[in-house]
């Protein structure tokens, strides 16, 4: 019986290695030189659908103690369950730069990733990035947001879509301000959507749309901003008794 | 082996030698296997996870609420006229509990808001999956033929396609999806039979190919066919992979079969004078041929509309006495183009010309040269044509459009994997072999017929969507459970007017009674909504209202009694049955009543944010200008708009205010009174 069991032991151990050992000869990327910085170039903080592919790949730079860019260099990407990243390993391109796509978990939310990297010294260096992974409800006022809200408080002009955010006297808040939006509650904001910027003594150049937009509308997209803003919005009310 | 069995008999003898203590052990054994089904029960799964979320709970502050609304035990959701029988809640408890929000651990996470209620539709109609199985394994990851494993995230969509037969809101990958089967072609290869009986149809328009010898050179088509894209990267056209010989057998026979299309197609009398360059680009630009063609800038840029083909490097195709009758009138080569007839003199039809024949690609056709064709290169050229179902999308002489050309995908939602070829080392998925065999089909195996698409992931992901929509449950669901599409309007405009509005493709842009484009303003009640002077003048001569705008309505240099025939049309067809519109002077409102106006639009309502009345000080860029509203709309029009926008255009951005009749009627009175300078046509 102690016997059977050891030889059991050995096959499920012999099985496992040979397994590892497969996957890394397959995968095996080795570093050729070795940078002291990560940097993002572009594709951070974008907004996605859940479980989809972000529209822009992920690009971040390796660059040395002068600041210039090291091609050849090993950078890993990791990230929540989910998340996943095409590919994962990646050696730096002549630019020093390492291109990865991004797909979103299954889960609205915001994913923090994370590029690691290490230097000469086997030191490890982190680059955190974040991306935003829209649900049923956040998707509905993403497309809202668009239609009704962008024209003015987003203020980013694209050929498609010339921004009035200069033209107006009053500036609107961008909805990724956090600091300014993550202070108002739910409550307040659903006012001032349905009744108009007067609703909390705010300017009349915000119009009411609460005979245009229904209750499920609004709610959709007060739950877009509290998605993208920065800082992230926290929930207040639930409270652990616990200790 | 003596002894083993010595032994063996001693221990039986021990065992069951005396008839009470036989009794006894057998009583023993009876009662260990009958408390085996309880212990299985005891230590299953969902008990497991049952527990963990009643120690979750239990550190809560509404930890008293929770607890009162758990059930224990197996839950099921049970739906006879739908077919489900969903036990997914057994492990996942909290689906309903608000206050779960930021658990983030599964299976305990609130289900995220959507517009369904849980018990209404259960699970496995939007997730797939097992809904009566009870472990982790069996309901999410099944890989038996005739079950389907979770569906994921990304083409959850699809299951909402079920259901929801047209364009939804919540669900832009899905709408995507669909019009891309019927924009790429898709459906002219592969049925599509849709649960009403009806099939899908096409929406793009392939070219026929039946006068193509007019319109172009071998030596193009042959460039086209090996690589559409490398012409045009918007080409919606896929690669079919040929090789060189097959790309110039085909090419061969194509322009062998070409006939010389009969009508007024008489070349122009050649120009004494070259055309001056600088006037073909201010044409282009004049005319709005970006508006629907798009050409690629010096930064690689796609600039312009997605209605008509790219421009790029259209030099390089066409022949420009063929460019000549196509600008001079569409309809004679394609009676059913998006293309407008512009009323062109021959002095604007050879401008045009001589600048759209300079948009060349030198390299292009550089490499290309092709012997002349011999009566084996066509017939083999038409072998190829017949194999690779381009008559399916194209007119072509001498070849019949093919029936069922390629699978029928009217279930391919609910393909069993048992029925599919996976590729080695491809995950074993429904989703993943439909998004693979979009991605490269080819990769299936050479020798089959299905052409590279050039989508990006996002489309592959939506195509897939559309794909995985159509399910056996989507053909049998019960129709009070579905919400079908809108019927799609055939809506056609009467008289001389109609074929008047038919010539210049109006609806290419402008929707009217639910048929026609997104570009343009709807016009159903147009009549209603404007004077009539002024769309005599915007007619004549159009201009932009508004400012932030940069497609804009082409001029098509109509004749006096066109516009006539046109307004007289617009202004008795297109009125909305709900008010009267002279119900309301166009003028002459108290002065009193026009002030007040001007302080509501100032500062109660805040209009300037989106428009512009006093051009020098107000800069709203949303909405159109009201400079000259007064010399334009109807008040009864603009009272009624106030009123209740959306009721008017369903879906304007305009905000519904909710005024009442006081504060309208100044509004009014006000912007009737914004006659504009009378500068705003341009002569």
């Amino acid at each position: 019986m102690k016997k059977s069991l050891l030889t059991l032991l050995a096959i499920t151990a012999a099985m496992a290695t040979s397994g590892c050992a497969r996957k890394s000869a397959g995968t095996e990327l080795k570093a050729t030189a070795f940078g002291s910085a990560l940097v993002e170039s572009s594709g951070g903080k974008q907004v996605g659908a859940v479980g989809a592919t972000l529209a822009q790949p992920l690009v971040v730079q390796v660059n040395d103690d002068q600041g210039s860019a090291v091609p050849g260099a090993l950078v890993e990407f990791t990230g929540p369950a989910g998340i996943s990243f095409d590919p994962a390993r990646a050696i730096s391109d002549s630019s020093g730069q390492v291109t990865t796509n991004v797909a979103l978990g299954g889960m609205a939310g915001r994913y923090e990733l994370t590029a690691t990297m290490f230097t000469k010294g086997q030191k490890r260096v982190d680059l955190k990035l974040v991306e935003t992974a829209l649900g049923y409800q956040q998707q509905l006022g993403q497309q809202l947001n668009e239609k009704y809200c962008a024209r003015c408080h987003d203020p980013e002009s694209t050929p498609e879509r010339v921004s009035n955010y200069d033209n107006l006297e009053v500036k609107p808040h961008p909805f990724d301000e956090g600091d300014t939006l993550n202070k108002i509650s739910d409550a307040d904001l659903t006012a001032i959507i349905s009744h108009g910027g007067p609703a909390l003594n705010k300017s009349a150049l915000m119009p009411p749309y609460g005979l245009t937009l229904n209750k499920a509308e609004i709610q959709a997209v007060i739950s877009y901003i509290r998605l993208v803003c920065f800082p992230p919005y926290q929930a207040s009310g639930t409270a652990y008794s616990g200790k | 082996m003596e002894t083993r069995k010595n032994s063996f008999s001693s221990a039986w003898q021990w065992w069951f030698g005396d008839p009470i203590r036989a009794f006894g052990v057998v009583s023993l054994l009876l009662l260990v296997s009958l408390a085996i089904a309880p212990s299985k029960n005891y230590f299953s799964e969902w008990r497991h996870y049952q527990n963990q979320y009643l120690q979750m709970i239990r550190g809560r502050g509404e930890a008293v609420t929770l607890q009162r609304h758990f059930q224990g035990g197996i839950q099921q959701i049970w739906l006879p006229e739908l077919g489900v029988v969903d036990r997914c809640t057994t492990c996942h408890v909290g689906q309903k509990e608000a206050s779960l929000a930021d658990v983030t651990t599964q299976p305990f996470r609130r289900h995220p808001v959507i517009p369904h209620r849980l018990d209404q539709y259960g699970c496995v109609m939007c997730h797939r999956g097992q809904g009566p199985a009870t472990t982790v394994e069996e309901a999410h990851r099944s890989t038996l033929a005739w079950e389907q494993p979770i569906l994921p995230a990304k083409y959850i969509e699809s299951s909402c396609g079920q259901c929801h037969r047209g364009d939804l809101k919540g669900t832009p990958q899905l709408n995507l999806g669909r019009h891309m089967l019927a924009r790429y072609g898709c459906v002219h290869c592969h049925t599509v039979k849709l649960p009403n009986g009806t099939v899908m149809q096409p929406t793009d328009d392939p070219p026929s190919l039946e006068h193509i010898a007019d319109k172009t050179t071998r030596e193009w088509i042959y460039v086209w066919l090996k690589d559409p894209q490398a012409y045009a990267v918007t080409a919606t056209m896929p690669n079919f992979k040929l090789s060189d010989a097959d790309a110039s057998d085909i090419s061969a026979f194509l322009i062998a079969e070409s006939t010389v299309l009969s009508g007024d197609t008489a070349p122009l009398p050649t120009a004494k004078t070259p055309p001056d360059p600088t006037a073909g680009a201010s044409l282009y630009g004049e005319s709005f041929c970006a508006s629907c063609h798009a050409v690629q800038n010096a930064a690689g840029n796609i600039v312009g509309g997605d209605v008509g083909p790219e421009l790029t490097r259209v030099g390089n195709k066409v022949k420009p006495q063929w460019l000549q009758v196509w600008l001079r009138n569409p309809r004679i080569y394609d009676a059913g183009t998006a293309m407008p007839h512009y009323r062109f003199d021959d002095r604007q039809v050879s401008v045009l010309t001589g600048f759209l024949e300079n948009e060349t690609d030198s390299d292009l056709l550089a490499n290309v040269h092709l012997e002349p064709a011999t009566p084996g290169q066509i017939a083999d050229g038409k072998k190829l044509v017949t194999e690779y179902g381009c008559a399916a999308c194209h007119e072509i002489n001498g070849i019949k459009k093919p029936e069922n050309f390629a699978p029928e995908l009217t279930h391919v939602g609910s393909k069993p994997i048992n029925q599919l070829i996976f590729l080695p080392g491809m995950a074993r998925t429904l989703p993943d072999y439909i998004a693979a065999k979009i991605r490269n089909p080819r990769s299936f195996g050479a020798a089959l017929k299905m052409p590279q698409f050039a989508f990006t992931p996002g489309q592959v992901d939506a195509l897939t969507t559309a794909l995985l929509s159509l399910t056996d449950r989507a053909q049998t669901l019960p129709v009070a459970l579905t919400v079908p599409a809108p019927p799609p309007s055939n809506y056609r405009p009467a008289g001389k007017a109609g074929q008047l509005m038919a010539d210049l493709a109006c609806f290419s842009c402008h929707a009217i009674n639910g048929r026609g484009g997104d570009m343009a303003p709807d016009l159903t009640w147009e009549g209603s909504s404007v004077q009539r002077q002024w769309l005599e003048d915007f007619l004549k001569n159009p201009n932009t209202l508004r400012p932030a705008l940069i497609r804009r309505m082409p001029r098509f240099n109509l004749a006096d009694s066109e516009i006539k025939q046109l307004s007289d049309y617009i202004m008795m067809v297109y009125q909305t049955p709900a008010f009267d519109r002279d119900s309301m002077p166009l003028g002459g409102y108290p002065p009193t009543l026009v002030d007040q106006g001007k302080q509501l639009f100032y500062s109660k309502y805040g209009c300037q944010s989106c428009h512009i009345v006093d051009s020098k000080a107000d800069k709203g860029y949303v909405g159109p200008t009201l400079a000259h509203v007064g010399s334009r709309l109807n008040a009864a029009w603009i009272y009624n708009w106030l009123k209740n926008p959306q009721a008017l255009h369903p879906g304007t951005i305009e905000p519904n205010r909710g005024m009442s009749d006081e504060d309208t009627r100044a509004l009014t009175a006000f912007l009737m009174m914004q006659k504009g300078t009378g500068k705003q046509v341009k002569k």
